[in-house]
Order: C-alpha cells, then sequence, then structure tokens
C-alpha cells in the first residue's frame, strides 16, 4: 500500500517535471509545476510531514505558483519559443543522463536491512512540536527570515514601478 | 516500508529536471520555475532525512527553504516585469547588453 | 722625519696646469683668445718654473728622492694607497722634459692654432693633458700612476678627435683610445698581481720588498707581472702589437702630435718600465720579451717609414721606430740609457714635428711630400732646424741623438742581456732612420718646389691655413712658431752633452736597483746559437769606440743613399719601386697590418656585437621576454575573458560546473 502510494504520487511528480520541459507554451509549464508541487505535498505525508505538507501546499502551490500564473498573464507570455539544442548539452547531458539511469537502477537493487522508514499513518512531525522548535532552536533564523520576507517586499515593489518621467 | 533511497532517487530525478530546465531553457519565467523545481527536490530529500535521522531539524529547514524561494520569486518576478518593460522580449539570449 | 727645505711644494707641478685647464673650459668661451693663451701659456710656464725650482732643490739636497703624503685614498685590509708624490732623479728628468717641452709647444701652438676653431678648448685639453702627464711621472705608487695613465690615453683621444667634425679624426681619435685600453687592461692585471703577491703599489715598497726575491730562471711571477706591464707599455708606446693607433693619430693637430705622441705620452712606456726595473731585472724572460718587441718594432716601423709619402706619416713612423730604441734599451737592462734616449728623442722629435707643422703651415695645409721640394728658399728658419733635427735624429754627432743612440746600440751589443743580434738589427734600423730622415729633408726642401703655386685647397687637416690672406707661395712661419723651434735645436744640439761620460748613468744610479745574481737569459742562450766566447769587459773602451765610430759612418751612409736617390738620381726610386713591386706594395701599404687587424678582430667583433648581442640577446631575448609575457598576458586574459560573455545562460552554466564541483567535493570529504 506504502509502496503504490508513493510509486502513484512518484509518477505525478516524474511525469510532471517531464512535462515542465518539454511544453513549449510557458503556462503549460507552469500548470505542470503545480500538479510536481500537489505531489509532493502528499508524498510529505507519506512521510509524516504533515506541517510541511500543508505549508507546501499554502504557499508553494497556492502563492508562489499563483504569482508565477500572475505574472505569465500579466507579461503574456505565451509565446512560443525557439529551441536550438546546446552542442554543450548535448555533449554532456546524453552521457549524464544514461550515468545518471544506471546509477539510480543500482541504487534501486540495493538491498540494506536498516533502510525502511516510517509505516504509513504514522505522523512524524505534528505542528505543534514544529512550532517549537521554531519559536526555540531557530528563533533569530525565523525573525531574520521575516525581515527578508519585508525587504522582498519592499524590493518588489519598487522594481515594478513605472518611472514617472 | 519503503527505503529511503527510493525517495532520494526522486529527489535526485526531480533535482535534475530542475538543472536540466535551468541550462536549457530560453524564457526567463520558465528558467525560474526550475529553480523552484530545484528546490522542491532538494525538499524532499530534506524531510526524508528528517524521518530517517528522527530529528525535526529538517523540516525547519524545508520551512526555511520555502520562506525564501517565495522572496525569491518575487523579486524574481519583478525584476522580469522590469526586463520586459526596457527589452520587450523574454529571451534570455536577448538581454544581453553586457555581451562583448 | 721632518726635512727642513727652502721651498718644498711638488703639488704645484701637476695642479697648476688643471687649474689652467679649468679656467679655459669653465670660462674660455667667453674669454678673448689673447686671454686663453695667455691663460695656458702662464700656467704652464709657471709649472716649468716650479719643477726647476724643485729639481735645483733636490739636487743641491743630500737626498735622493722625497716623497709627499697628500692624503689617503684607499684603505682596504692590509692594502692602501695615497695620493702621494715622489720627487726622485727619474721622476725628475721626466718632469723637466714634460713641463720644458710643454712649455715650447704651447707657445708654439698659440700662433699655429690661432685661426682654428675651438680655440680654448684647445688649450683646455693640453693643459688637461699636462696635469695627467704630471701626475703619472710624479705619482709615488702605481695606482696614481695609473690615473694618469688613463688620463693621458684621455686626453690624447680628445685631441686626435679635436678636429671632430671630420670622421677621420673621430674614428682616430677612438682607434687611439680602445688600442690603448686593450694595453691598460694588461696593465691593471699586473697591478693586480702586484697588489696579490706584494700588497702594496708603492714602488718603494714594492722595491724594499724585491731585494728579498732572486732572480726568476724560469716564468714566474714576476715574469708575469713583467710581461703584463710590457702589454700596458705597448699600447701607450705604440710598439708590436699595439702601434696601429699612432699613425692614424696625425689626425690631430701639428702640436698635439708633437707634444703627445712624440715629446711625452708615448714615452709613458718606456718611464714606467724604468720605473719597474726591480721587476724586470729579475725576470730575464720578460726582460727578453721587451727586448725583442723593441727591436722588431724599430726595425718594422723604419722600414714602413721608408716609403711613405705624407710628412706626419714619415715622423709618426719614426716615433714608433725610436721608441723601439728605447725598448730594446730598456730590454737589454740598460733603462738609463733609455730614459737619455727618452730626453733627446724628446728634443729632435718635437722639433721634427713642429718643423713639419711650419712646413705645413707654410703651404697652406699640403702634407704631401710629393708635392713640396725647394722650400729652402722660402723658409730658411724652418730649413734651418729641420736639418739640425734631421742630423740629430739620424745620430751623427756630436747631436744630442749620436750620444743616445750610440749609448744604446753599445748597451745591447755589451750588456749582459744583450745580444750582437739586437745590435746588428739597431745598426740597420740606423742606417734605415738616417735614409728616410734625409730622404723627408730632400724631399722636402731640395730641388724645385712641385706643389700648386695657388694652393687653397682645404682638403687636409690644417684646414684654417687655406683661409689665410696669404695663400699662394710658400712664406715664412711667423716668430712665435719658430722661436720655440730654435730653443729646441739648441736642445737638439747640446741635450746629448750630458751624457758624456756615463754621467746621465750615475744620476739614474739611485733609481735602477743592482741585483746582483748570475743571469744566464740572453737572447743567444734562448736560440741556442754558438756563443762566441762572451767578454765580460763591459769597459772595453777600444771596442766601445770601434762600435761608435760604425754607427757614425751608417749615419752617413744613409745621408749619403738619400742624397744619391733624391737629389743625384732622382728618378731611381721610382725604379727601384717598380723593381720591387710587390714588396714595395706591402711596405706601402704599411704590410696590410690595419686590414689585417679589421679582418681578424674587429669584423668578428662587430658581427658578434650586432647580431649575437644585439640581434638575438637584445631585441629577441630581453624584449622578446618582455614583450612575450605582454603578449601572454593578453592570450591568456581573452581566454578568460569568454566566461564574462554577457549571456545569462553562459553564467548559468558556469554556475551549474561550479556547484557540481562543490558538491563532487563535498561527497568525497563525506567518504574519507
Amino acid at each position: 500500500m506504502h509502496q503504490f502510494l508513493f510509486l502513484l504520487f512518484g509518477a505525478f511528480c516524474v511525469g510532471g517535471a517531464i512535462n515542465l520541459l518539454l511544453q513549449k507554451k510557458t503556462i503549460n509549464s507552469a500548470l505542470s509545476l503545480i500538479v510536481v508541487m500537489g505531489s509532493l505535498a502528499l508524498i510529505y505525508l507519506l512521510l509524516g510531514a504533515e506541517f510541511v505538507a500543508v505549508v507546501q501546499v499554502i504557499i508553494y502551490a497556492g502563492a508562489i505558483m499563483v504569482l508565477y500564473v500572475f505574472v505569465i498573464m500579466l507579461l503574456n507570455a505565451g509565446k512560443e519559443e525557439e529551441v536550438q539544442g546546446s552542442h554543450v548539452a548535448k555533449i554532456f547531458g546524453i552521457p549524464g543522463l544514461f550515468a545518471g539511469g544506471i546509477i539510480g537502477i543500482w541504487v534501486l537493487l540495493q538491498h540494506r536491512p536498516d533502510d525502511k522508514l516510517l509505516p504509513i499513518g504514522a505522523m512524524y512531525g505534528p505542528a505543534d512540536k514544529v512550532g517549537e522548535l521554531l519559536f526555540t532552536k531557530y528563533l533569530l533564523a525565523f525573525e531574520v527570515t521575516s525581515i527578508l520576507v519585508l525587504i522582498a517586499i519592499m524590493g518588489a515593489v519598487v522594481l515594478t514601478r513605472r518611472s514617472r518621467s | 516500508m519503503i527505503p529511503i533511497s527510493w525517495y532520494l532517487l526522486l529527489s535526485a530525478f526531480l533535482f535534475a529536471c530542475g538543472v536540466t530546465g535551468f541550462l536549457t531553457k530560453r524564457n526567463i519565467i520558465t528558467l525560474f520555475m526550475s529553480i523552484e523545481l530545484m528546490l522542491n527536490g532538494v525538499n524532499l530529500s530534506f524531510i526524508a532525512f528528517a524521518t530517517r535521522l528522527q530529528t525535526l531539524d529538517g523540516h525547519i529547514f524545508v520551512f526555511f527553504v520555502m520562506v525564501v524561494a517565495a522572496a525569491e520569486a518575487a523579486v524574481g518576478l519583478a525584476i522580469i516585469i522590469s526586463v520586459y518593460r526596457t527589452r520587450e522580449t523574454l529571451n534570455v539570449d536577448r538581454v544581453n547588453l553586457l555581451k562583448l | 722625519m721632518t726635512i727642513t727645505l727652502p721651498f718644498w711644494q711638488p703639488w704645484l707641478i701637476p695642479i697648476l696646469p688643471l687649474i689652467g685647464a679649468l679656467l679655459n673650459g669653465l670660462f674660455g668661451r667667453k674669454l678673448p683668445q689673447k686671454l686663453v693663451s695667455g691663460i695656458a701659456l702662464f700656467f704652464t710656464g709657471a709649472s716649468f718654473l716650479v719643477a726647476l725650482a724643485h729639481a735645483w732643490v733636490l739636487v743641491s739636497s743630500p737626498y735622493a728622492m722625497l716623497e709627499t703624503k697628500y692624503g689617503t685614498w684607499i684603505t682596504v685590509g692590509q692594502f692602501h694607497a695615497d695620493f702621494a708624490l715622489l720627487v726622485d732623479h727619474l721622476s725628475l728628468i721626466m718632469m723637466l722634459v714634460v713641463t720644458g717641452v710643454g712649455f715650447l709647444i704651447h707657445v708654439y701652438a698659440v700662433a699655429y692654432m690661432e685661426h682654428e676653431g675651438g680655440y680654448y678648448r684647445f688649450f683646455t685639453y693640453l693643459n688637461l693633458f699636462m696635469f695627467f702627464m704630471l701626475v703619472l711621472v710624479l705619482a709615488n705608487n702605481y695606482l696614481l700612476m695609473f690615473v694618469g695613465w688613463e688620463g693621458v690615453g684621455l686626453a690624447s683621444y680628445l685631441l686626435i678627435g679635436f678636429y671632430f667634425r671630420k670622421d677621420s679624426a673621430a674614428n682616430a681619435g677612438k682607434k687611439a683610445f680602445i688600442t690603448n685600453r686593450v694595453g691598460d687592461f694588461g696593465f691593471l692585471i699586473a697591478l693586480f698581481l702586484l697588489i696579490q703577491q706584494f700588497g702594496t703599489l708603492r714602488y718603494t715598497q714594492v722595491n724594499d720588498i724585491l731585494t728579498h726575491f732572486g732572480t726568476e730562471q724560469h716564468a714566474g711571477i714576476l715574469t708575469a707581472i713583467g710581461l703584463l706591464m710590457l702589454v700596458g707599455a705597448c699600447g701607450k708606446s705604440a710598439q708590436i702589437p699595439l702601434y696601429v693607433w699612432l699613425p692614424d693619430a696625425m689626425e690631430g693637430p701639428t702640436p698635439v702630435s708633437a707634444l703627445i705622441h712624440a715629446a711625452t705620452m708615448v714615452t709613458a712606456g718606456v718611464y714606467m718600465v724604468a720605473r719597474s726595473n726591480a721587476v724586470f731585472t729579475r725576470a730575464p724572460l720578460a726582460l727578453l720579451a721587451v727586448a725583442i718587441i723593441g727591436t722588431l718594432t724599430s726595425f718594422f716601423a723604419a722600414t714602413i717609414g721608408i716609403t711613405q709619402t705624407d710628412i706626419k706619416r714619415v715622423l709618426a713612423y719614426s716615433t714608433i721606430s725610436q721608441l723601439g730604441y728605447m725598448f730594446m734599451a730598456a730590454g737589454v737592462a740598460a733603462y738609463s740609457a733609455a730614459v737619455f734616449h727618452l730626453m733627446t728623442h724628446a728634443f729632435f722629435k718635437a722639433l721634427l714635428f713642429l718643423g713639419a707643422g711650419s712646413v705645413i703651415h707654410g703651404i697652406s695645409g699640403e702634407q704631401d711630400m710629393r708635392k713640396m721640394g725647394g722650400l729652402r728658399k722660402y723658409m730658411p728658419w724652418t730649413f734651418g732646424v729641420m736639418f739640425v733635427a734631421t742630423l740629430a735624429i739620424a745620430g751623427i754627432p756630436p747631436l744630442a741623438g749620436f750620444w743616445s743612440k750610440d749609448e744604446i746600440l753599445w748597451q745591447a751589443f755589451s750588456s749582459p742581456f744583450g745580444s750582437k743580434i739586437f745590435w746588428a738589427v739597431g745598426a740597420v734600423t740606423a742606417f734605415m732612420t738616417s735614409f728616410y730622415m734625409f730622404r723627408l729633408l730632400f724631399m722636402t726642401f731640395f730641388g724645385e718646389y712641385r706643389g700648386a703655386k695657388d694652393a687653397g685647397h682645404d682638403a687636409s687637416h690644417d684646414a684654417a691655413h687655406a683661409r689665410d690672406s696669404h695663400h699662394g707661395t710658400p712664406h715664412e712661419s711667423p716668430w712665435m712658431m719658430l722661436s720655440p723651434l730654435v730653443l729646441l735645436a739648441v736642445l737638439s744640439i747640446f741635450g746629448g752633452l750630458v751624457g758624456i761620460g756615463n754621467r746621465f748613468e750615475h744620476f739614474l744610479d739611485p733609481v735602477i736597483q743592482k741585483v746582483e745574481e748570475p743571469h744566464t737569459s740572453n737572447l743567444e742562450s734562448v736560440l741556442a746559437m754558438a756563443a762566441e766566447p762572451k767578454t765580460e769587459e763591459h769597459e772595453n773602451k777600444g771596442l766601445e769606440t770601434a762600435l761608435m765610430g760604425l754607427s757614425v759612418a751608417i749615419a752617413f751612409a744613409g745621408l749619403a743613399l738619400a742624397w744619391f736617390l733624391y737629389i743625384a738620381r732622382p728618378e731611381l726610386p721610382a725604379k727601384i719601386a717598380a723593381s720591387v713591386h710587390g714588396l714595395y706594395e706591402l711596405v706601402l701599404h704599411k704590410y696590410w697590418v690595419d686590414e689585417l687587424y679589421s679582418a681578424v678582430l674587429i669584423t668578428p667583433l662587430l658581427w658578434f656585437s650586432r647580431v649575437v648581442l644585439w640581434h638575438t640577446v637584445d631585441q629577441k631575448g630581453i624584449d622578446g621576454l618582455v614583450n612575450e609575457s605582454a603578449v601572454a598576458a593578453r592570450d591568456v586574459s581573452a581566454v578568460v575573458r569568454q566566461q564574462q560573455s554577457g549571456l545569462v545562460r553562459s553564467y548559468a552554466g558556469w554556475i551549474a560546473a561550479g556547484a557540481a564541483v562543490v558538491v563532487a567535493y563535498m561527497v568525497w570529504m563525506g567518504t574519507r
């Protein structure tokens, strides 16, 4: 069961990622990315990270990707793009692909006894525990990150202002 | 029970796709989206290890990665809009004023 | 020890001309000509008077020599050299000759150079030369002598190249200086050996140390020093193989030729050998080398002198030949005879040069004897003094040259270091000397005048004389030029009498070290000839008188032959020259020595300088190094610059590559 769920959502991820690369229209790529993120959230749940899964959906898929879609539509970036293969990519990429595949298969075939993870349903990362950690051990990072976000907002506003000339 | 290596492989695959898109694509927005894909792959890796090592620090890290990704997306898209306004193109090869 | 003398300031002797040189050099450009010459004459004359005073004081004092120190110059470890002057009998003679003859030549030059450009420059250099020459003869150590040695070389270069706008003059100056330098190199090595062996360069100390040395039978350190000093002397005194500069030095004005290349500078080599007699007498092989070179040179130069047609060239080769005599004398350890001949030669050679200058002046710059002739009626005074000088140099008694030359020939014959071969060659050379000198006299002053009557050409060196208003017929020189000539003629007549009865030799006794060791090296033992029973009777008066008579006969024979060939049958010389055409051409072109040097030494050296050092080392090597490093920097940066392409995607590629490297590193660290 566990494996089946993993394989299902894993397939969604893989398919979405490959689709992102193959699509010519940008909006389609964005939508594939949303699929990837959703599948990932579900996989997080499989791993027991409930807080992170929810945050993934809300923020990543719900805010960031929405922002991307807004910009795509704003800029009317649905234009076709010319694809010209790069020589370097071909030289490094194709052997790399093969190498990666071989390594992957080799890893899969490994059998290690202590390799198993959680059973399904065992939630490991409850929100309160995460929050506790966040506000004690990583408090400074948390505060700094909030400032970072503030700066990002200001930056975004400033950069997109039309200069009045 | 799934071996951790499966999660890691998936993470590696997502990351590789992200890198490929980053190096290959010509549309700036698609470029950024490949970056997001890379980050997601890494997040998966973090969570997997956190569960494996029975520590919650991985979740915290993922949280911060997401925050940073958000900030980066905001600012990056703002820059893209500025570039589009001046150069009238989203083709990254045309943004080459620094080329000799 | 304190010496109480009425007046003893020997530093004045060299410094007075130096002051004259400085005054003329710094201010002469703005001074009127009369003042310039006045300054030059005053300081030179004053120097002569001071020298005379010092000579008188020394001779009437109980001392044979006096050293005066004026300050320390170099002190290194055990070695030190000072600014100090030594006045002894040898330097006394030298300084009197230098200042006396020098003063007379200055007087002559005042009138001779009157219409030349660069008047003040000439007298500056001339006074400078006097200064250096006096330093040379008055120094008390070899190092200070070397200062003077180099200084006279410099003055010679400046004066030979006085007409610097002429290529030939400039080249002659360079040739003189460079050839001198080759000799100086040998001299320097000798100095280094002296320092190494004796730790000092002071004459008195070196001589003291040498008294503990015996005579070297085989080549040893003293022979090395002697031979190296000989090299230096050959450069300065124009002996084989470094004589080539002296004929070319005739490019300089005639007073320069008289002073420097006849009377004083070229005698520096002889002086140096005489001063180092302690070294040479103990190194018979070196002494032999001196004698051989001297004899060979005197013969060689005399043969060339027979064929030359430029009046100054004949005198130049004559100088070389007479210097050869002096070296021959020194080479048989007859140092006082050498110095005696030095003194008399200064008189009559200066007279000959100045007289030649007077002739040249009188016929508006012509120097080729074939265009002279019959000048006796136009220039009676000049003829008179030249006749006296010719008698002197030919060795006809009772003039000065006879006494000194005969002394040399006698010593060559009878000295323990001498040999009959030296005497024989010397006698033949004396014959040739008499012959070519009378040839010069007859071609110049007798017969019909062969020159152009309206000579206005200025192709020769004393060019300004063509600008004189009185060109055309030959004329006599002004009294200012004639009076030094007359004085020198008087000295040529009576100057030799000081040598009668070995008085001169005894005068120089304190300077010459006697080495009481059996000496075996002489020419005969080296050539392994069957030696005639060597009679040890140096004082065999009969033999001496016989040889004396023989010398006189030889001199008259030369005169007779010259008379025959140039007055009685003037068409004969050309026929003789035609019949021995090859030999004549060889001698006329000075045995092609200059051409030989040029081909063997100079051309390869220049080739080496140009091709190897200039093109290869300098242009390709050093310039190449610098330029290539710049080019390499540019090429490397051109490659590196590719990375900053301005293309976003290539930046992306580089980022990815860098990230891959970092990750790989971390993985590798993790697995260690």
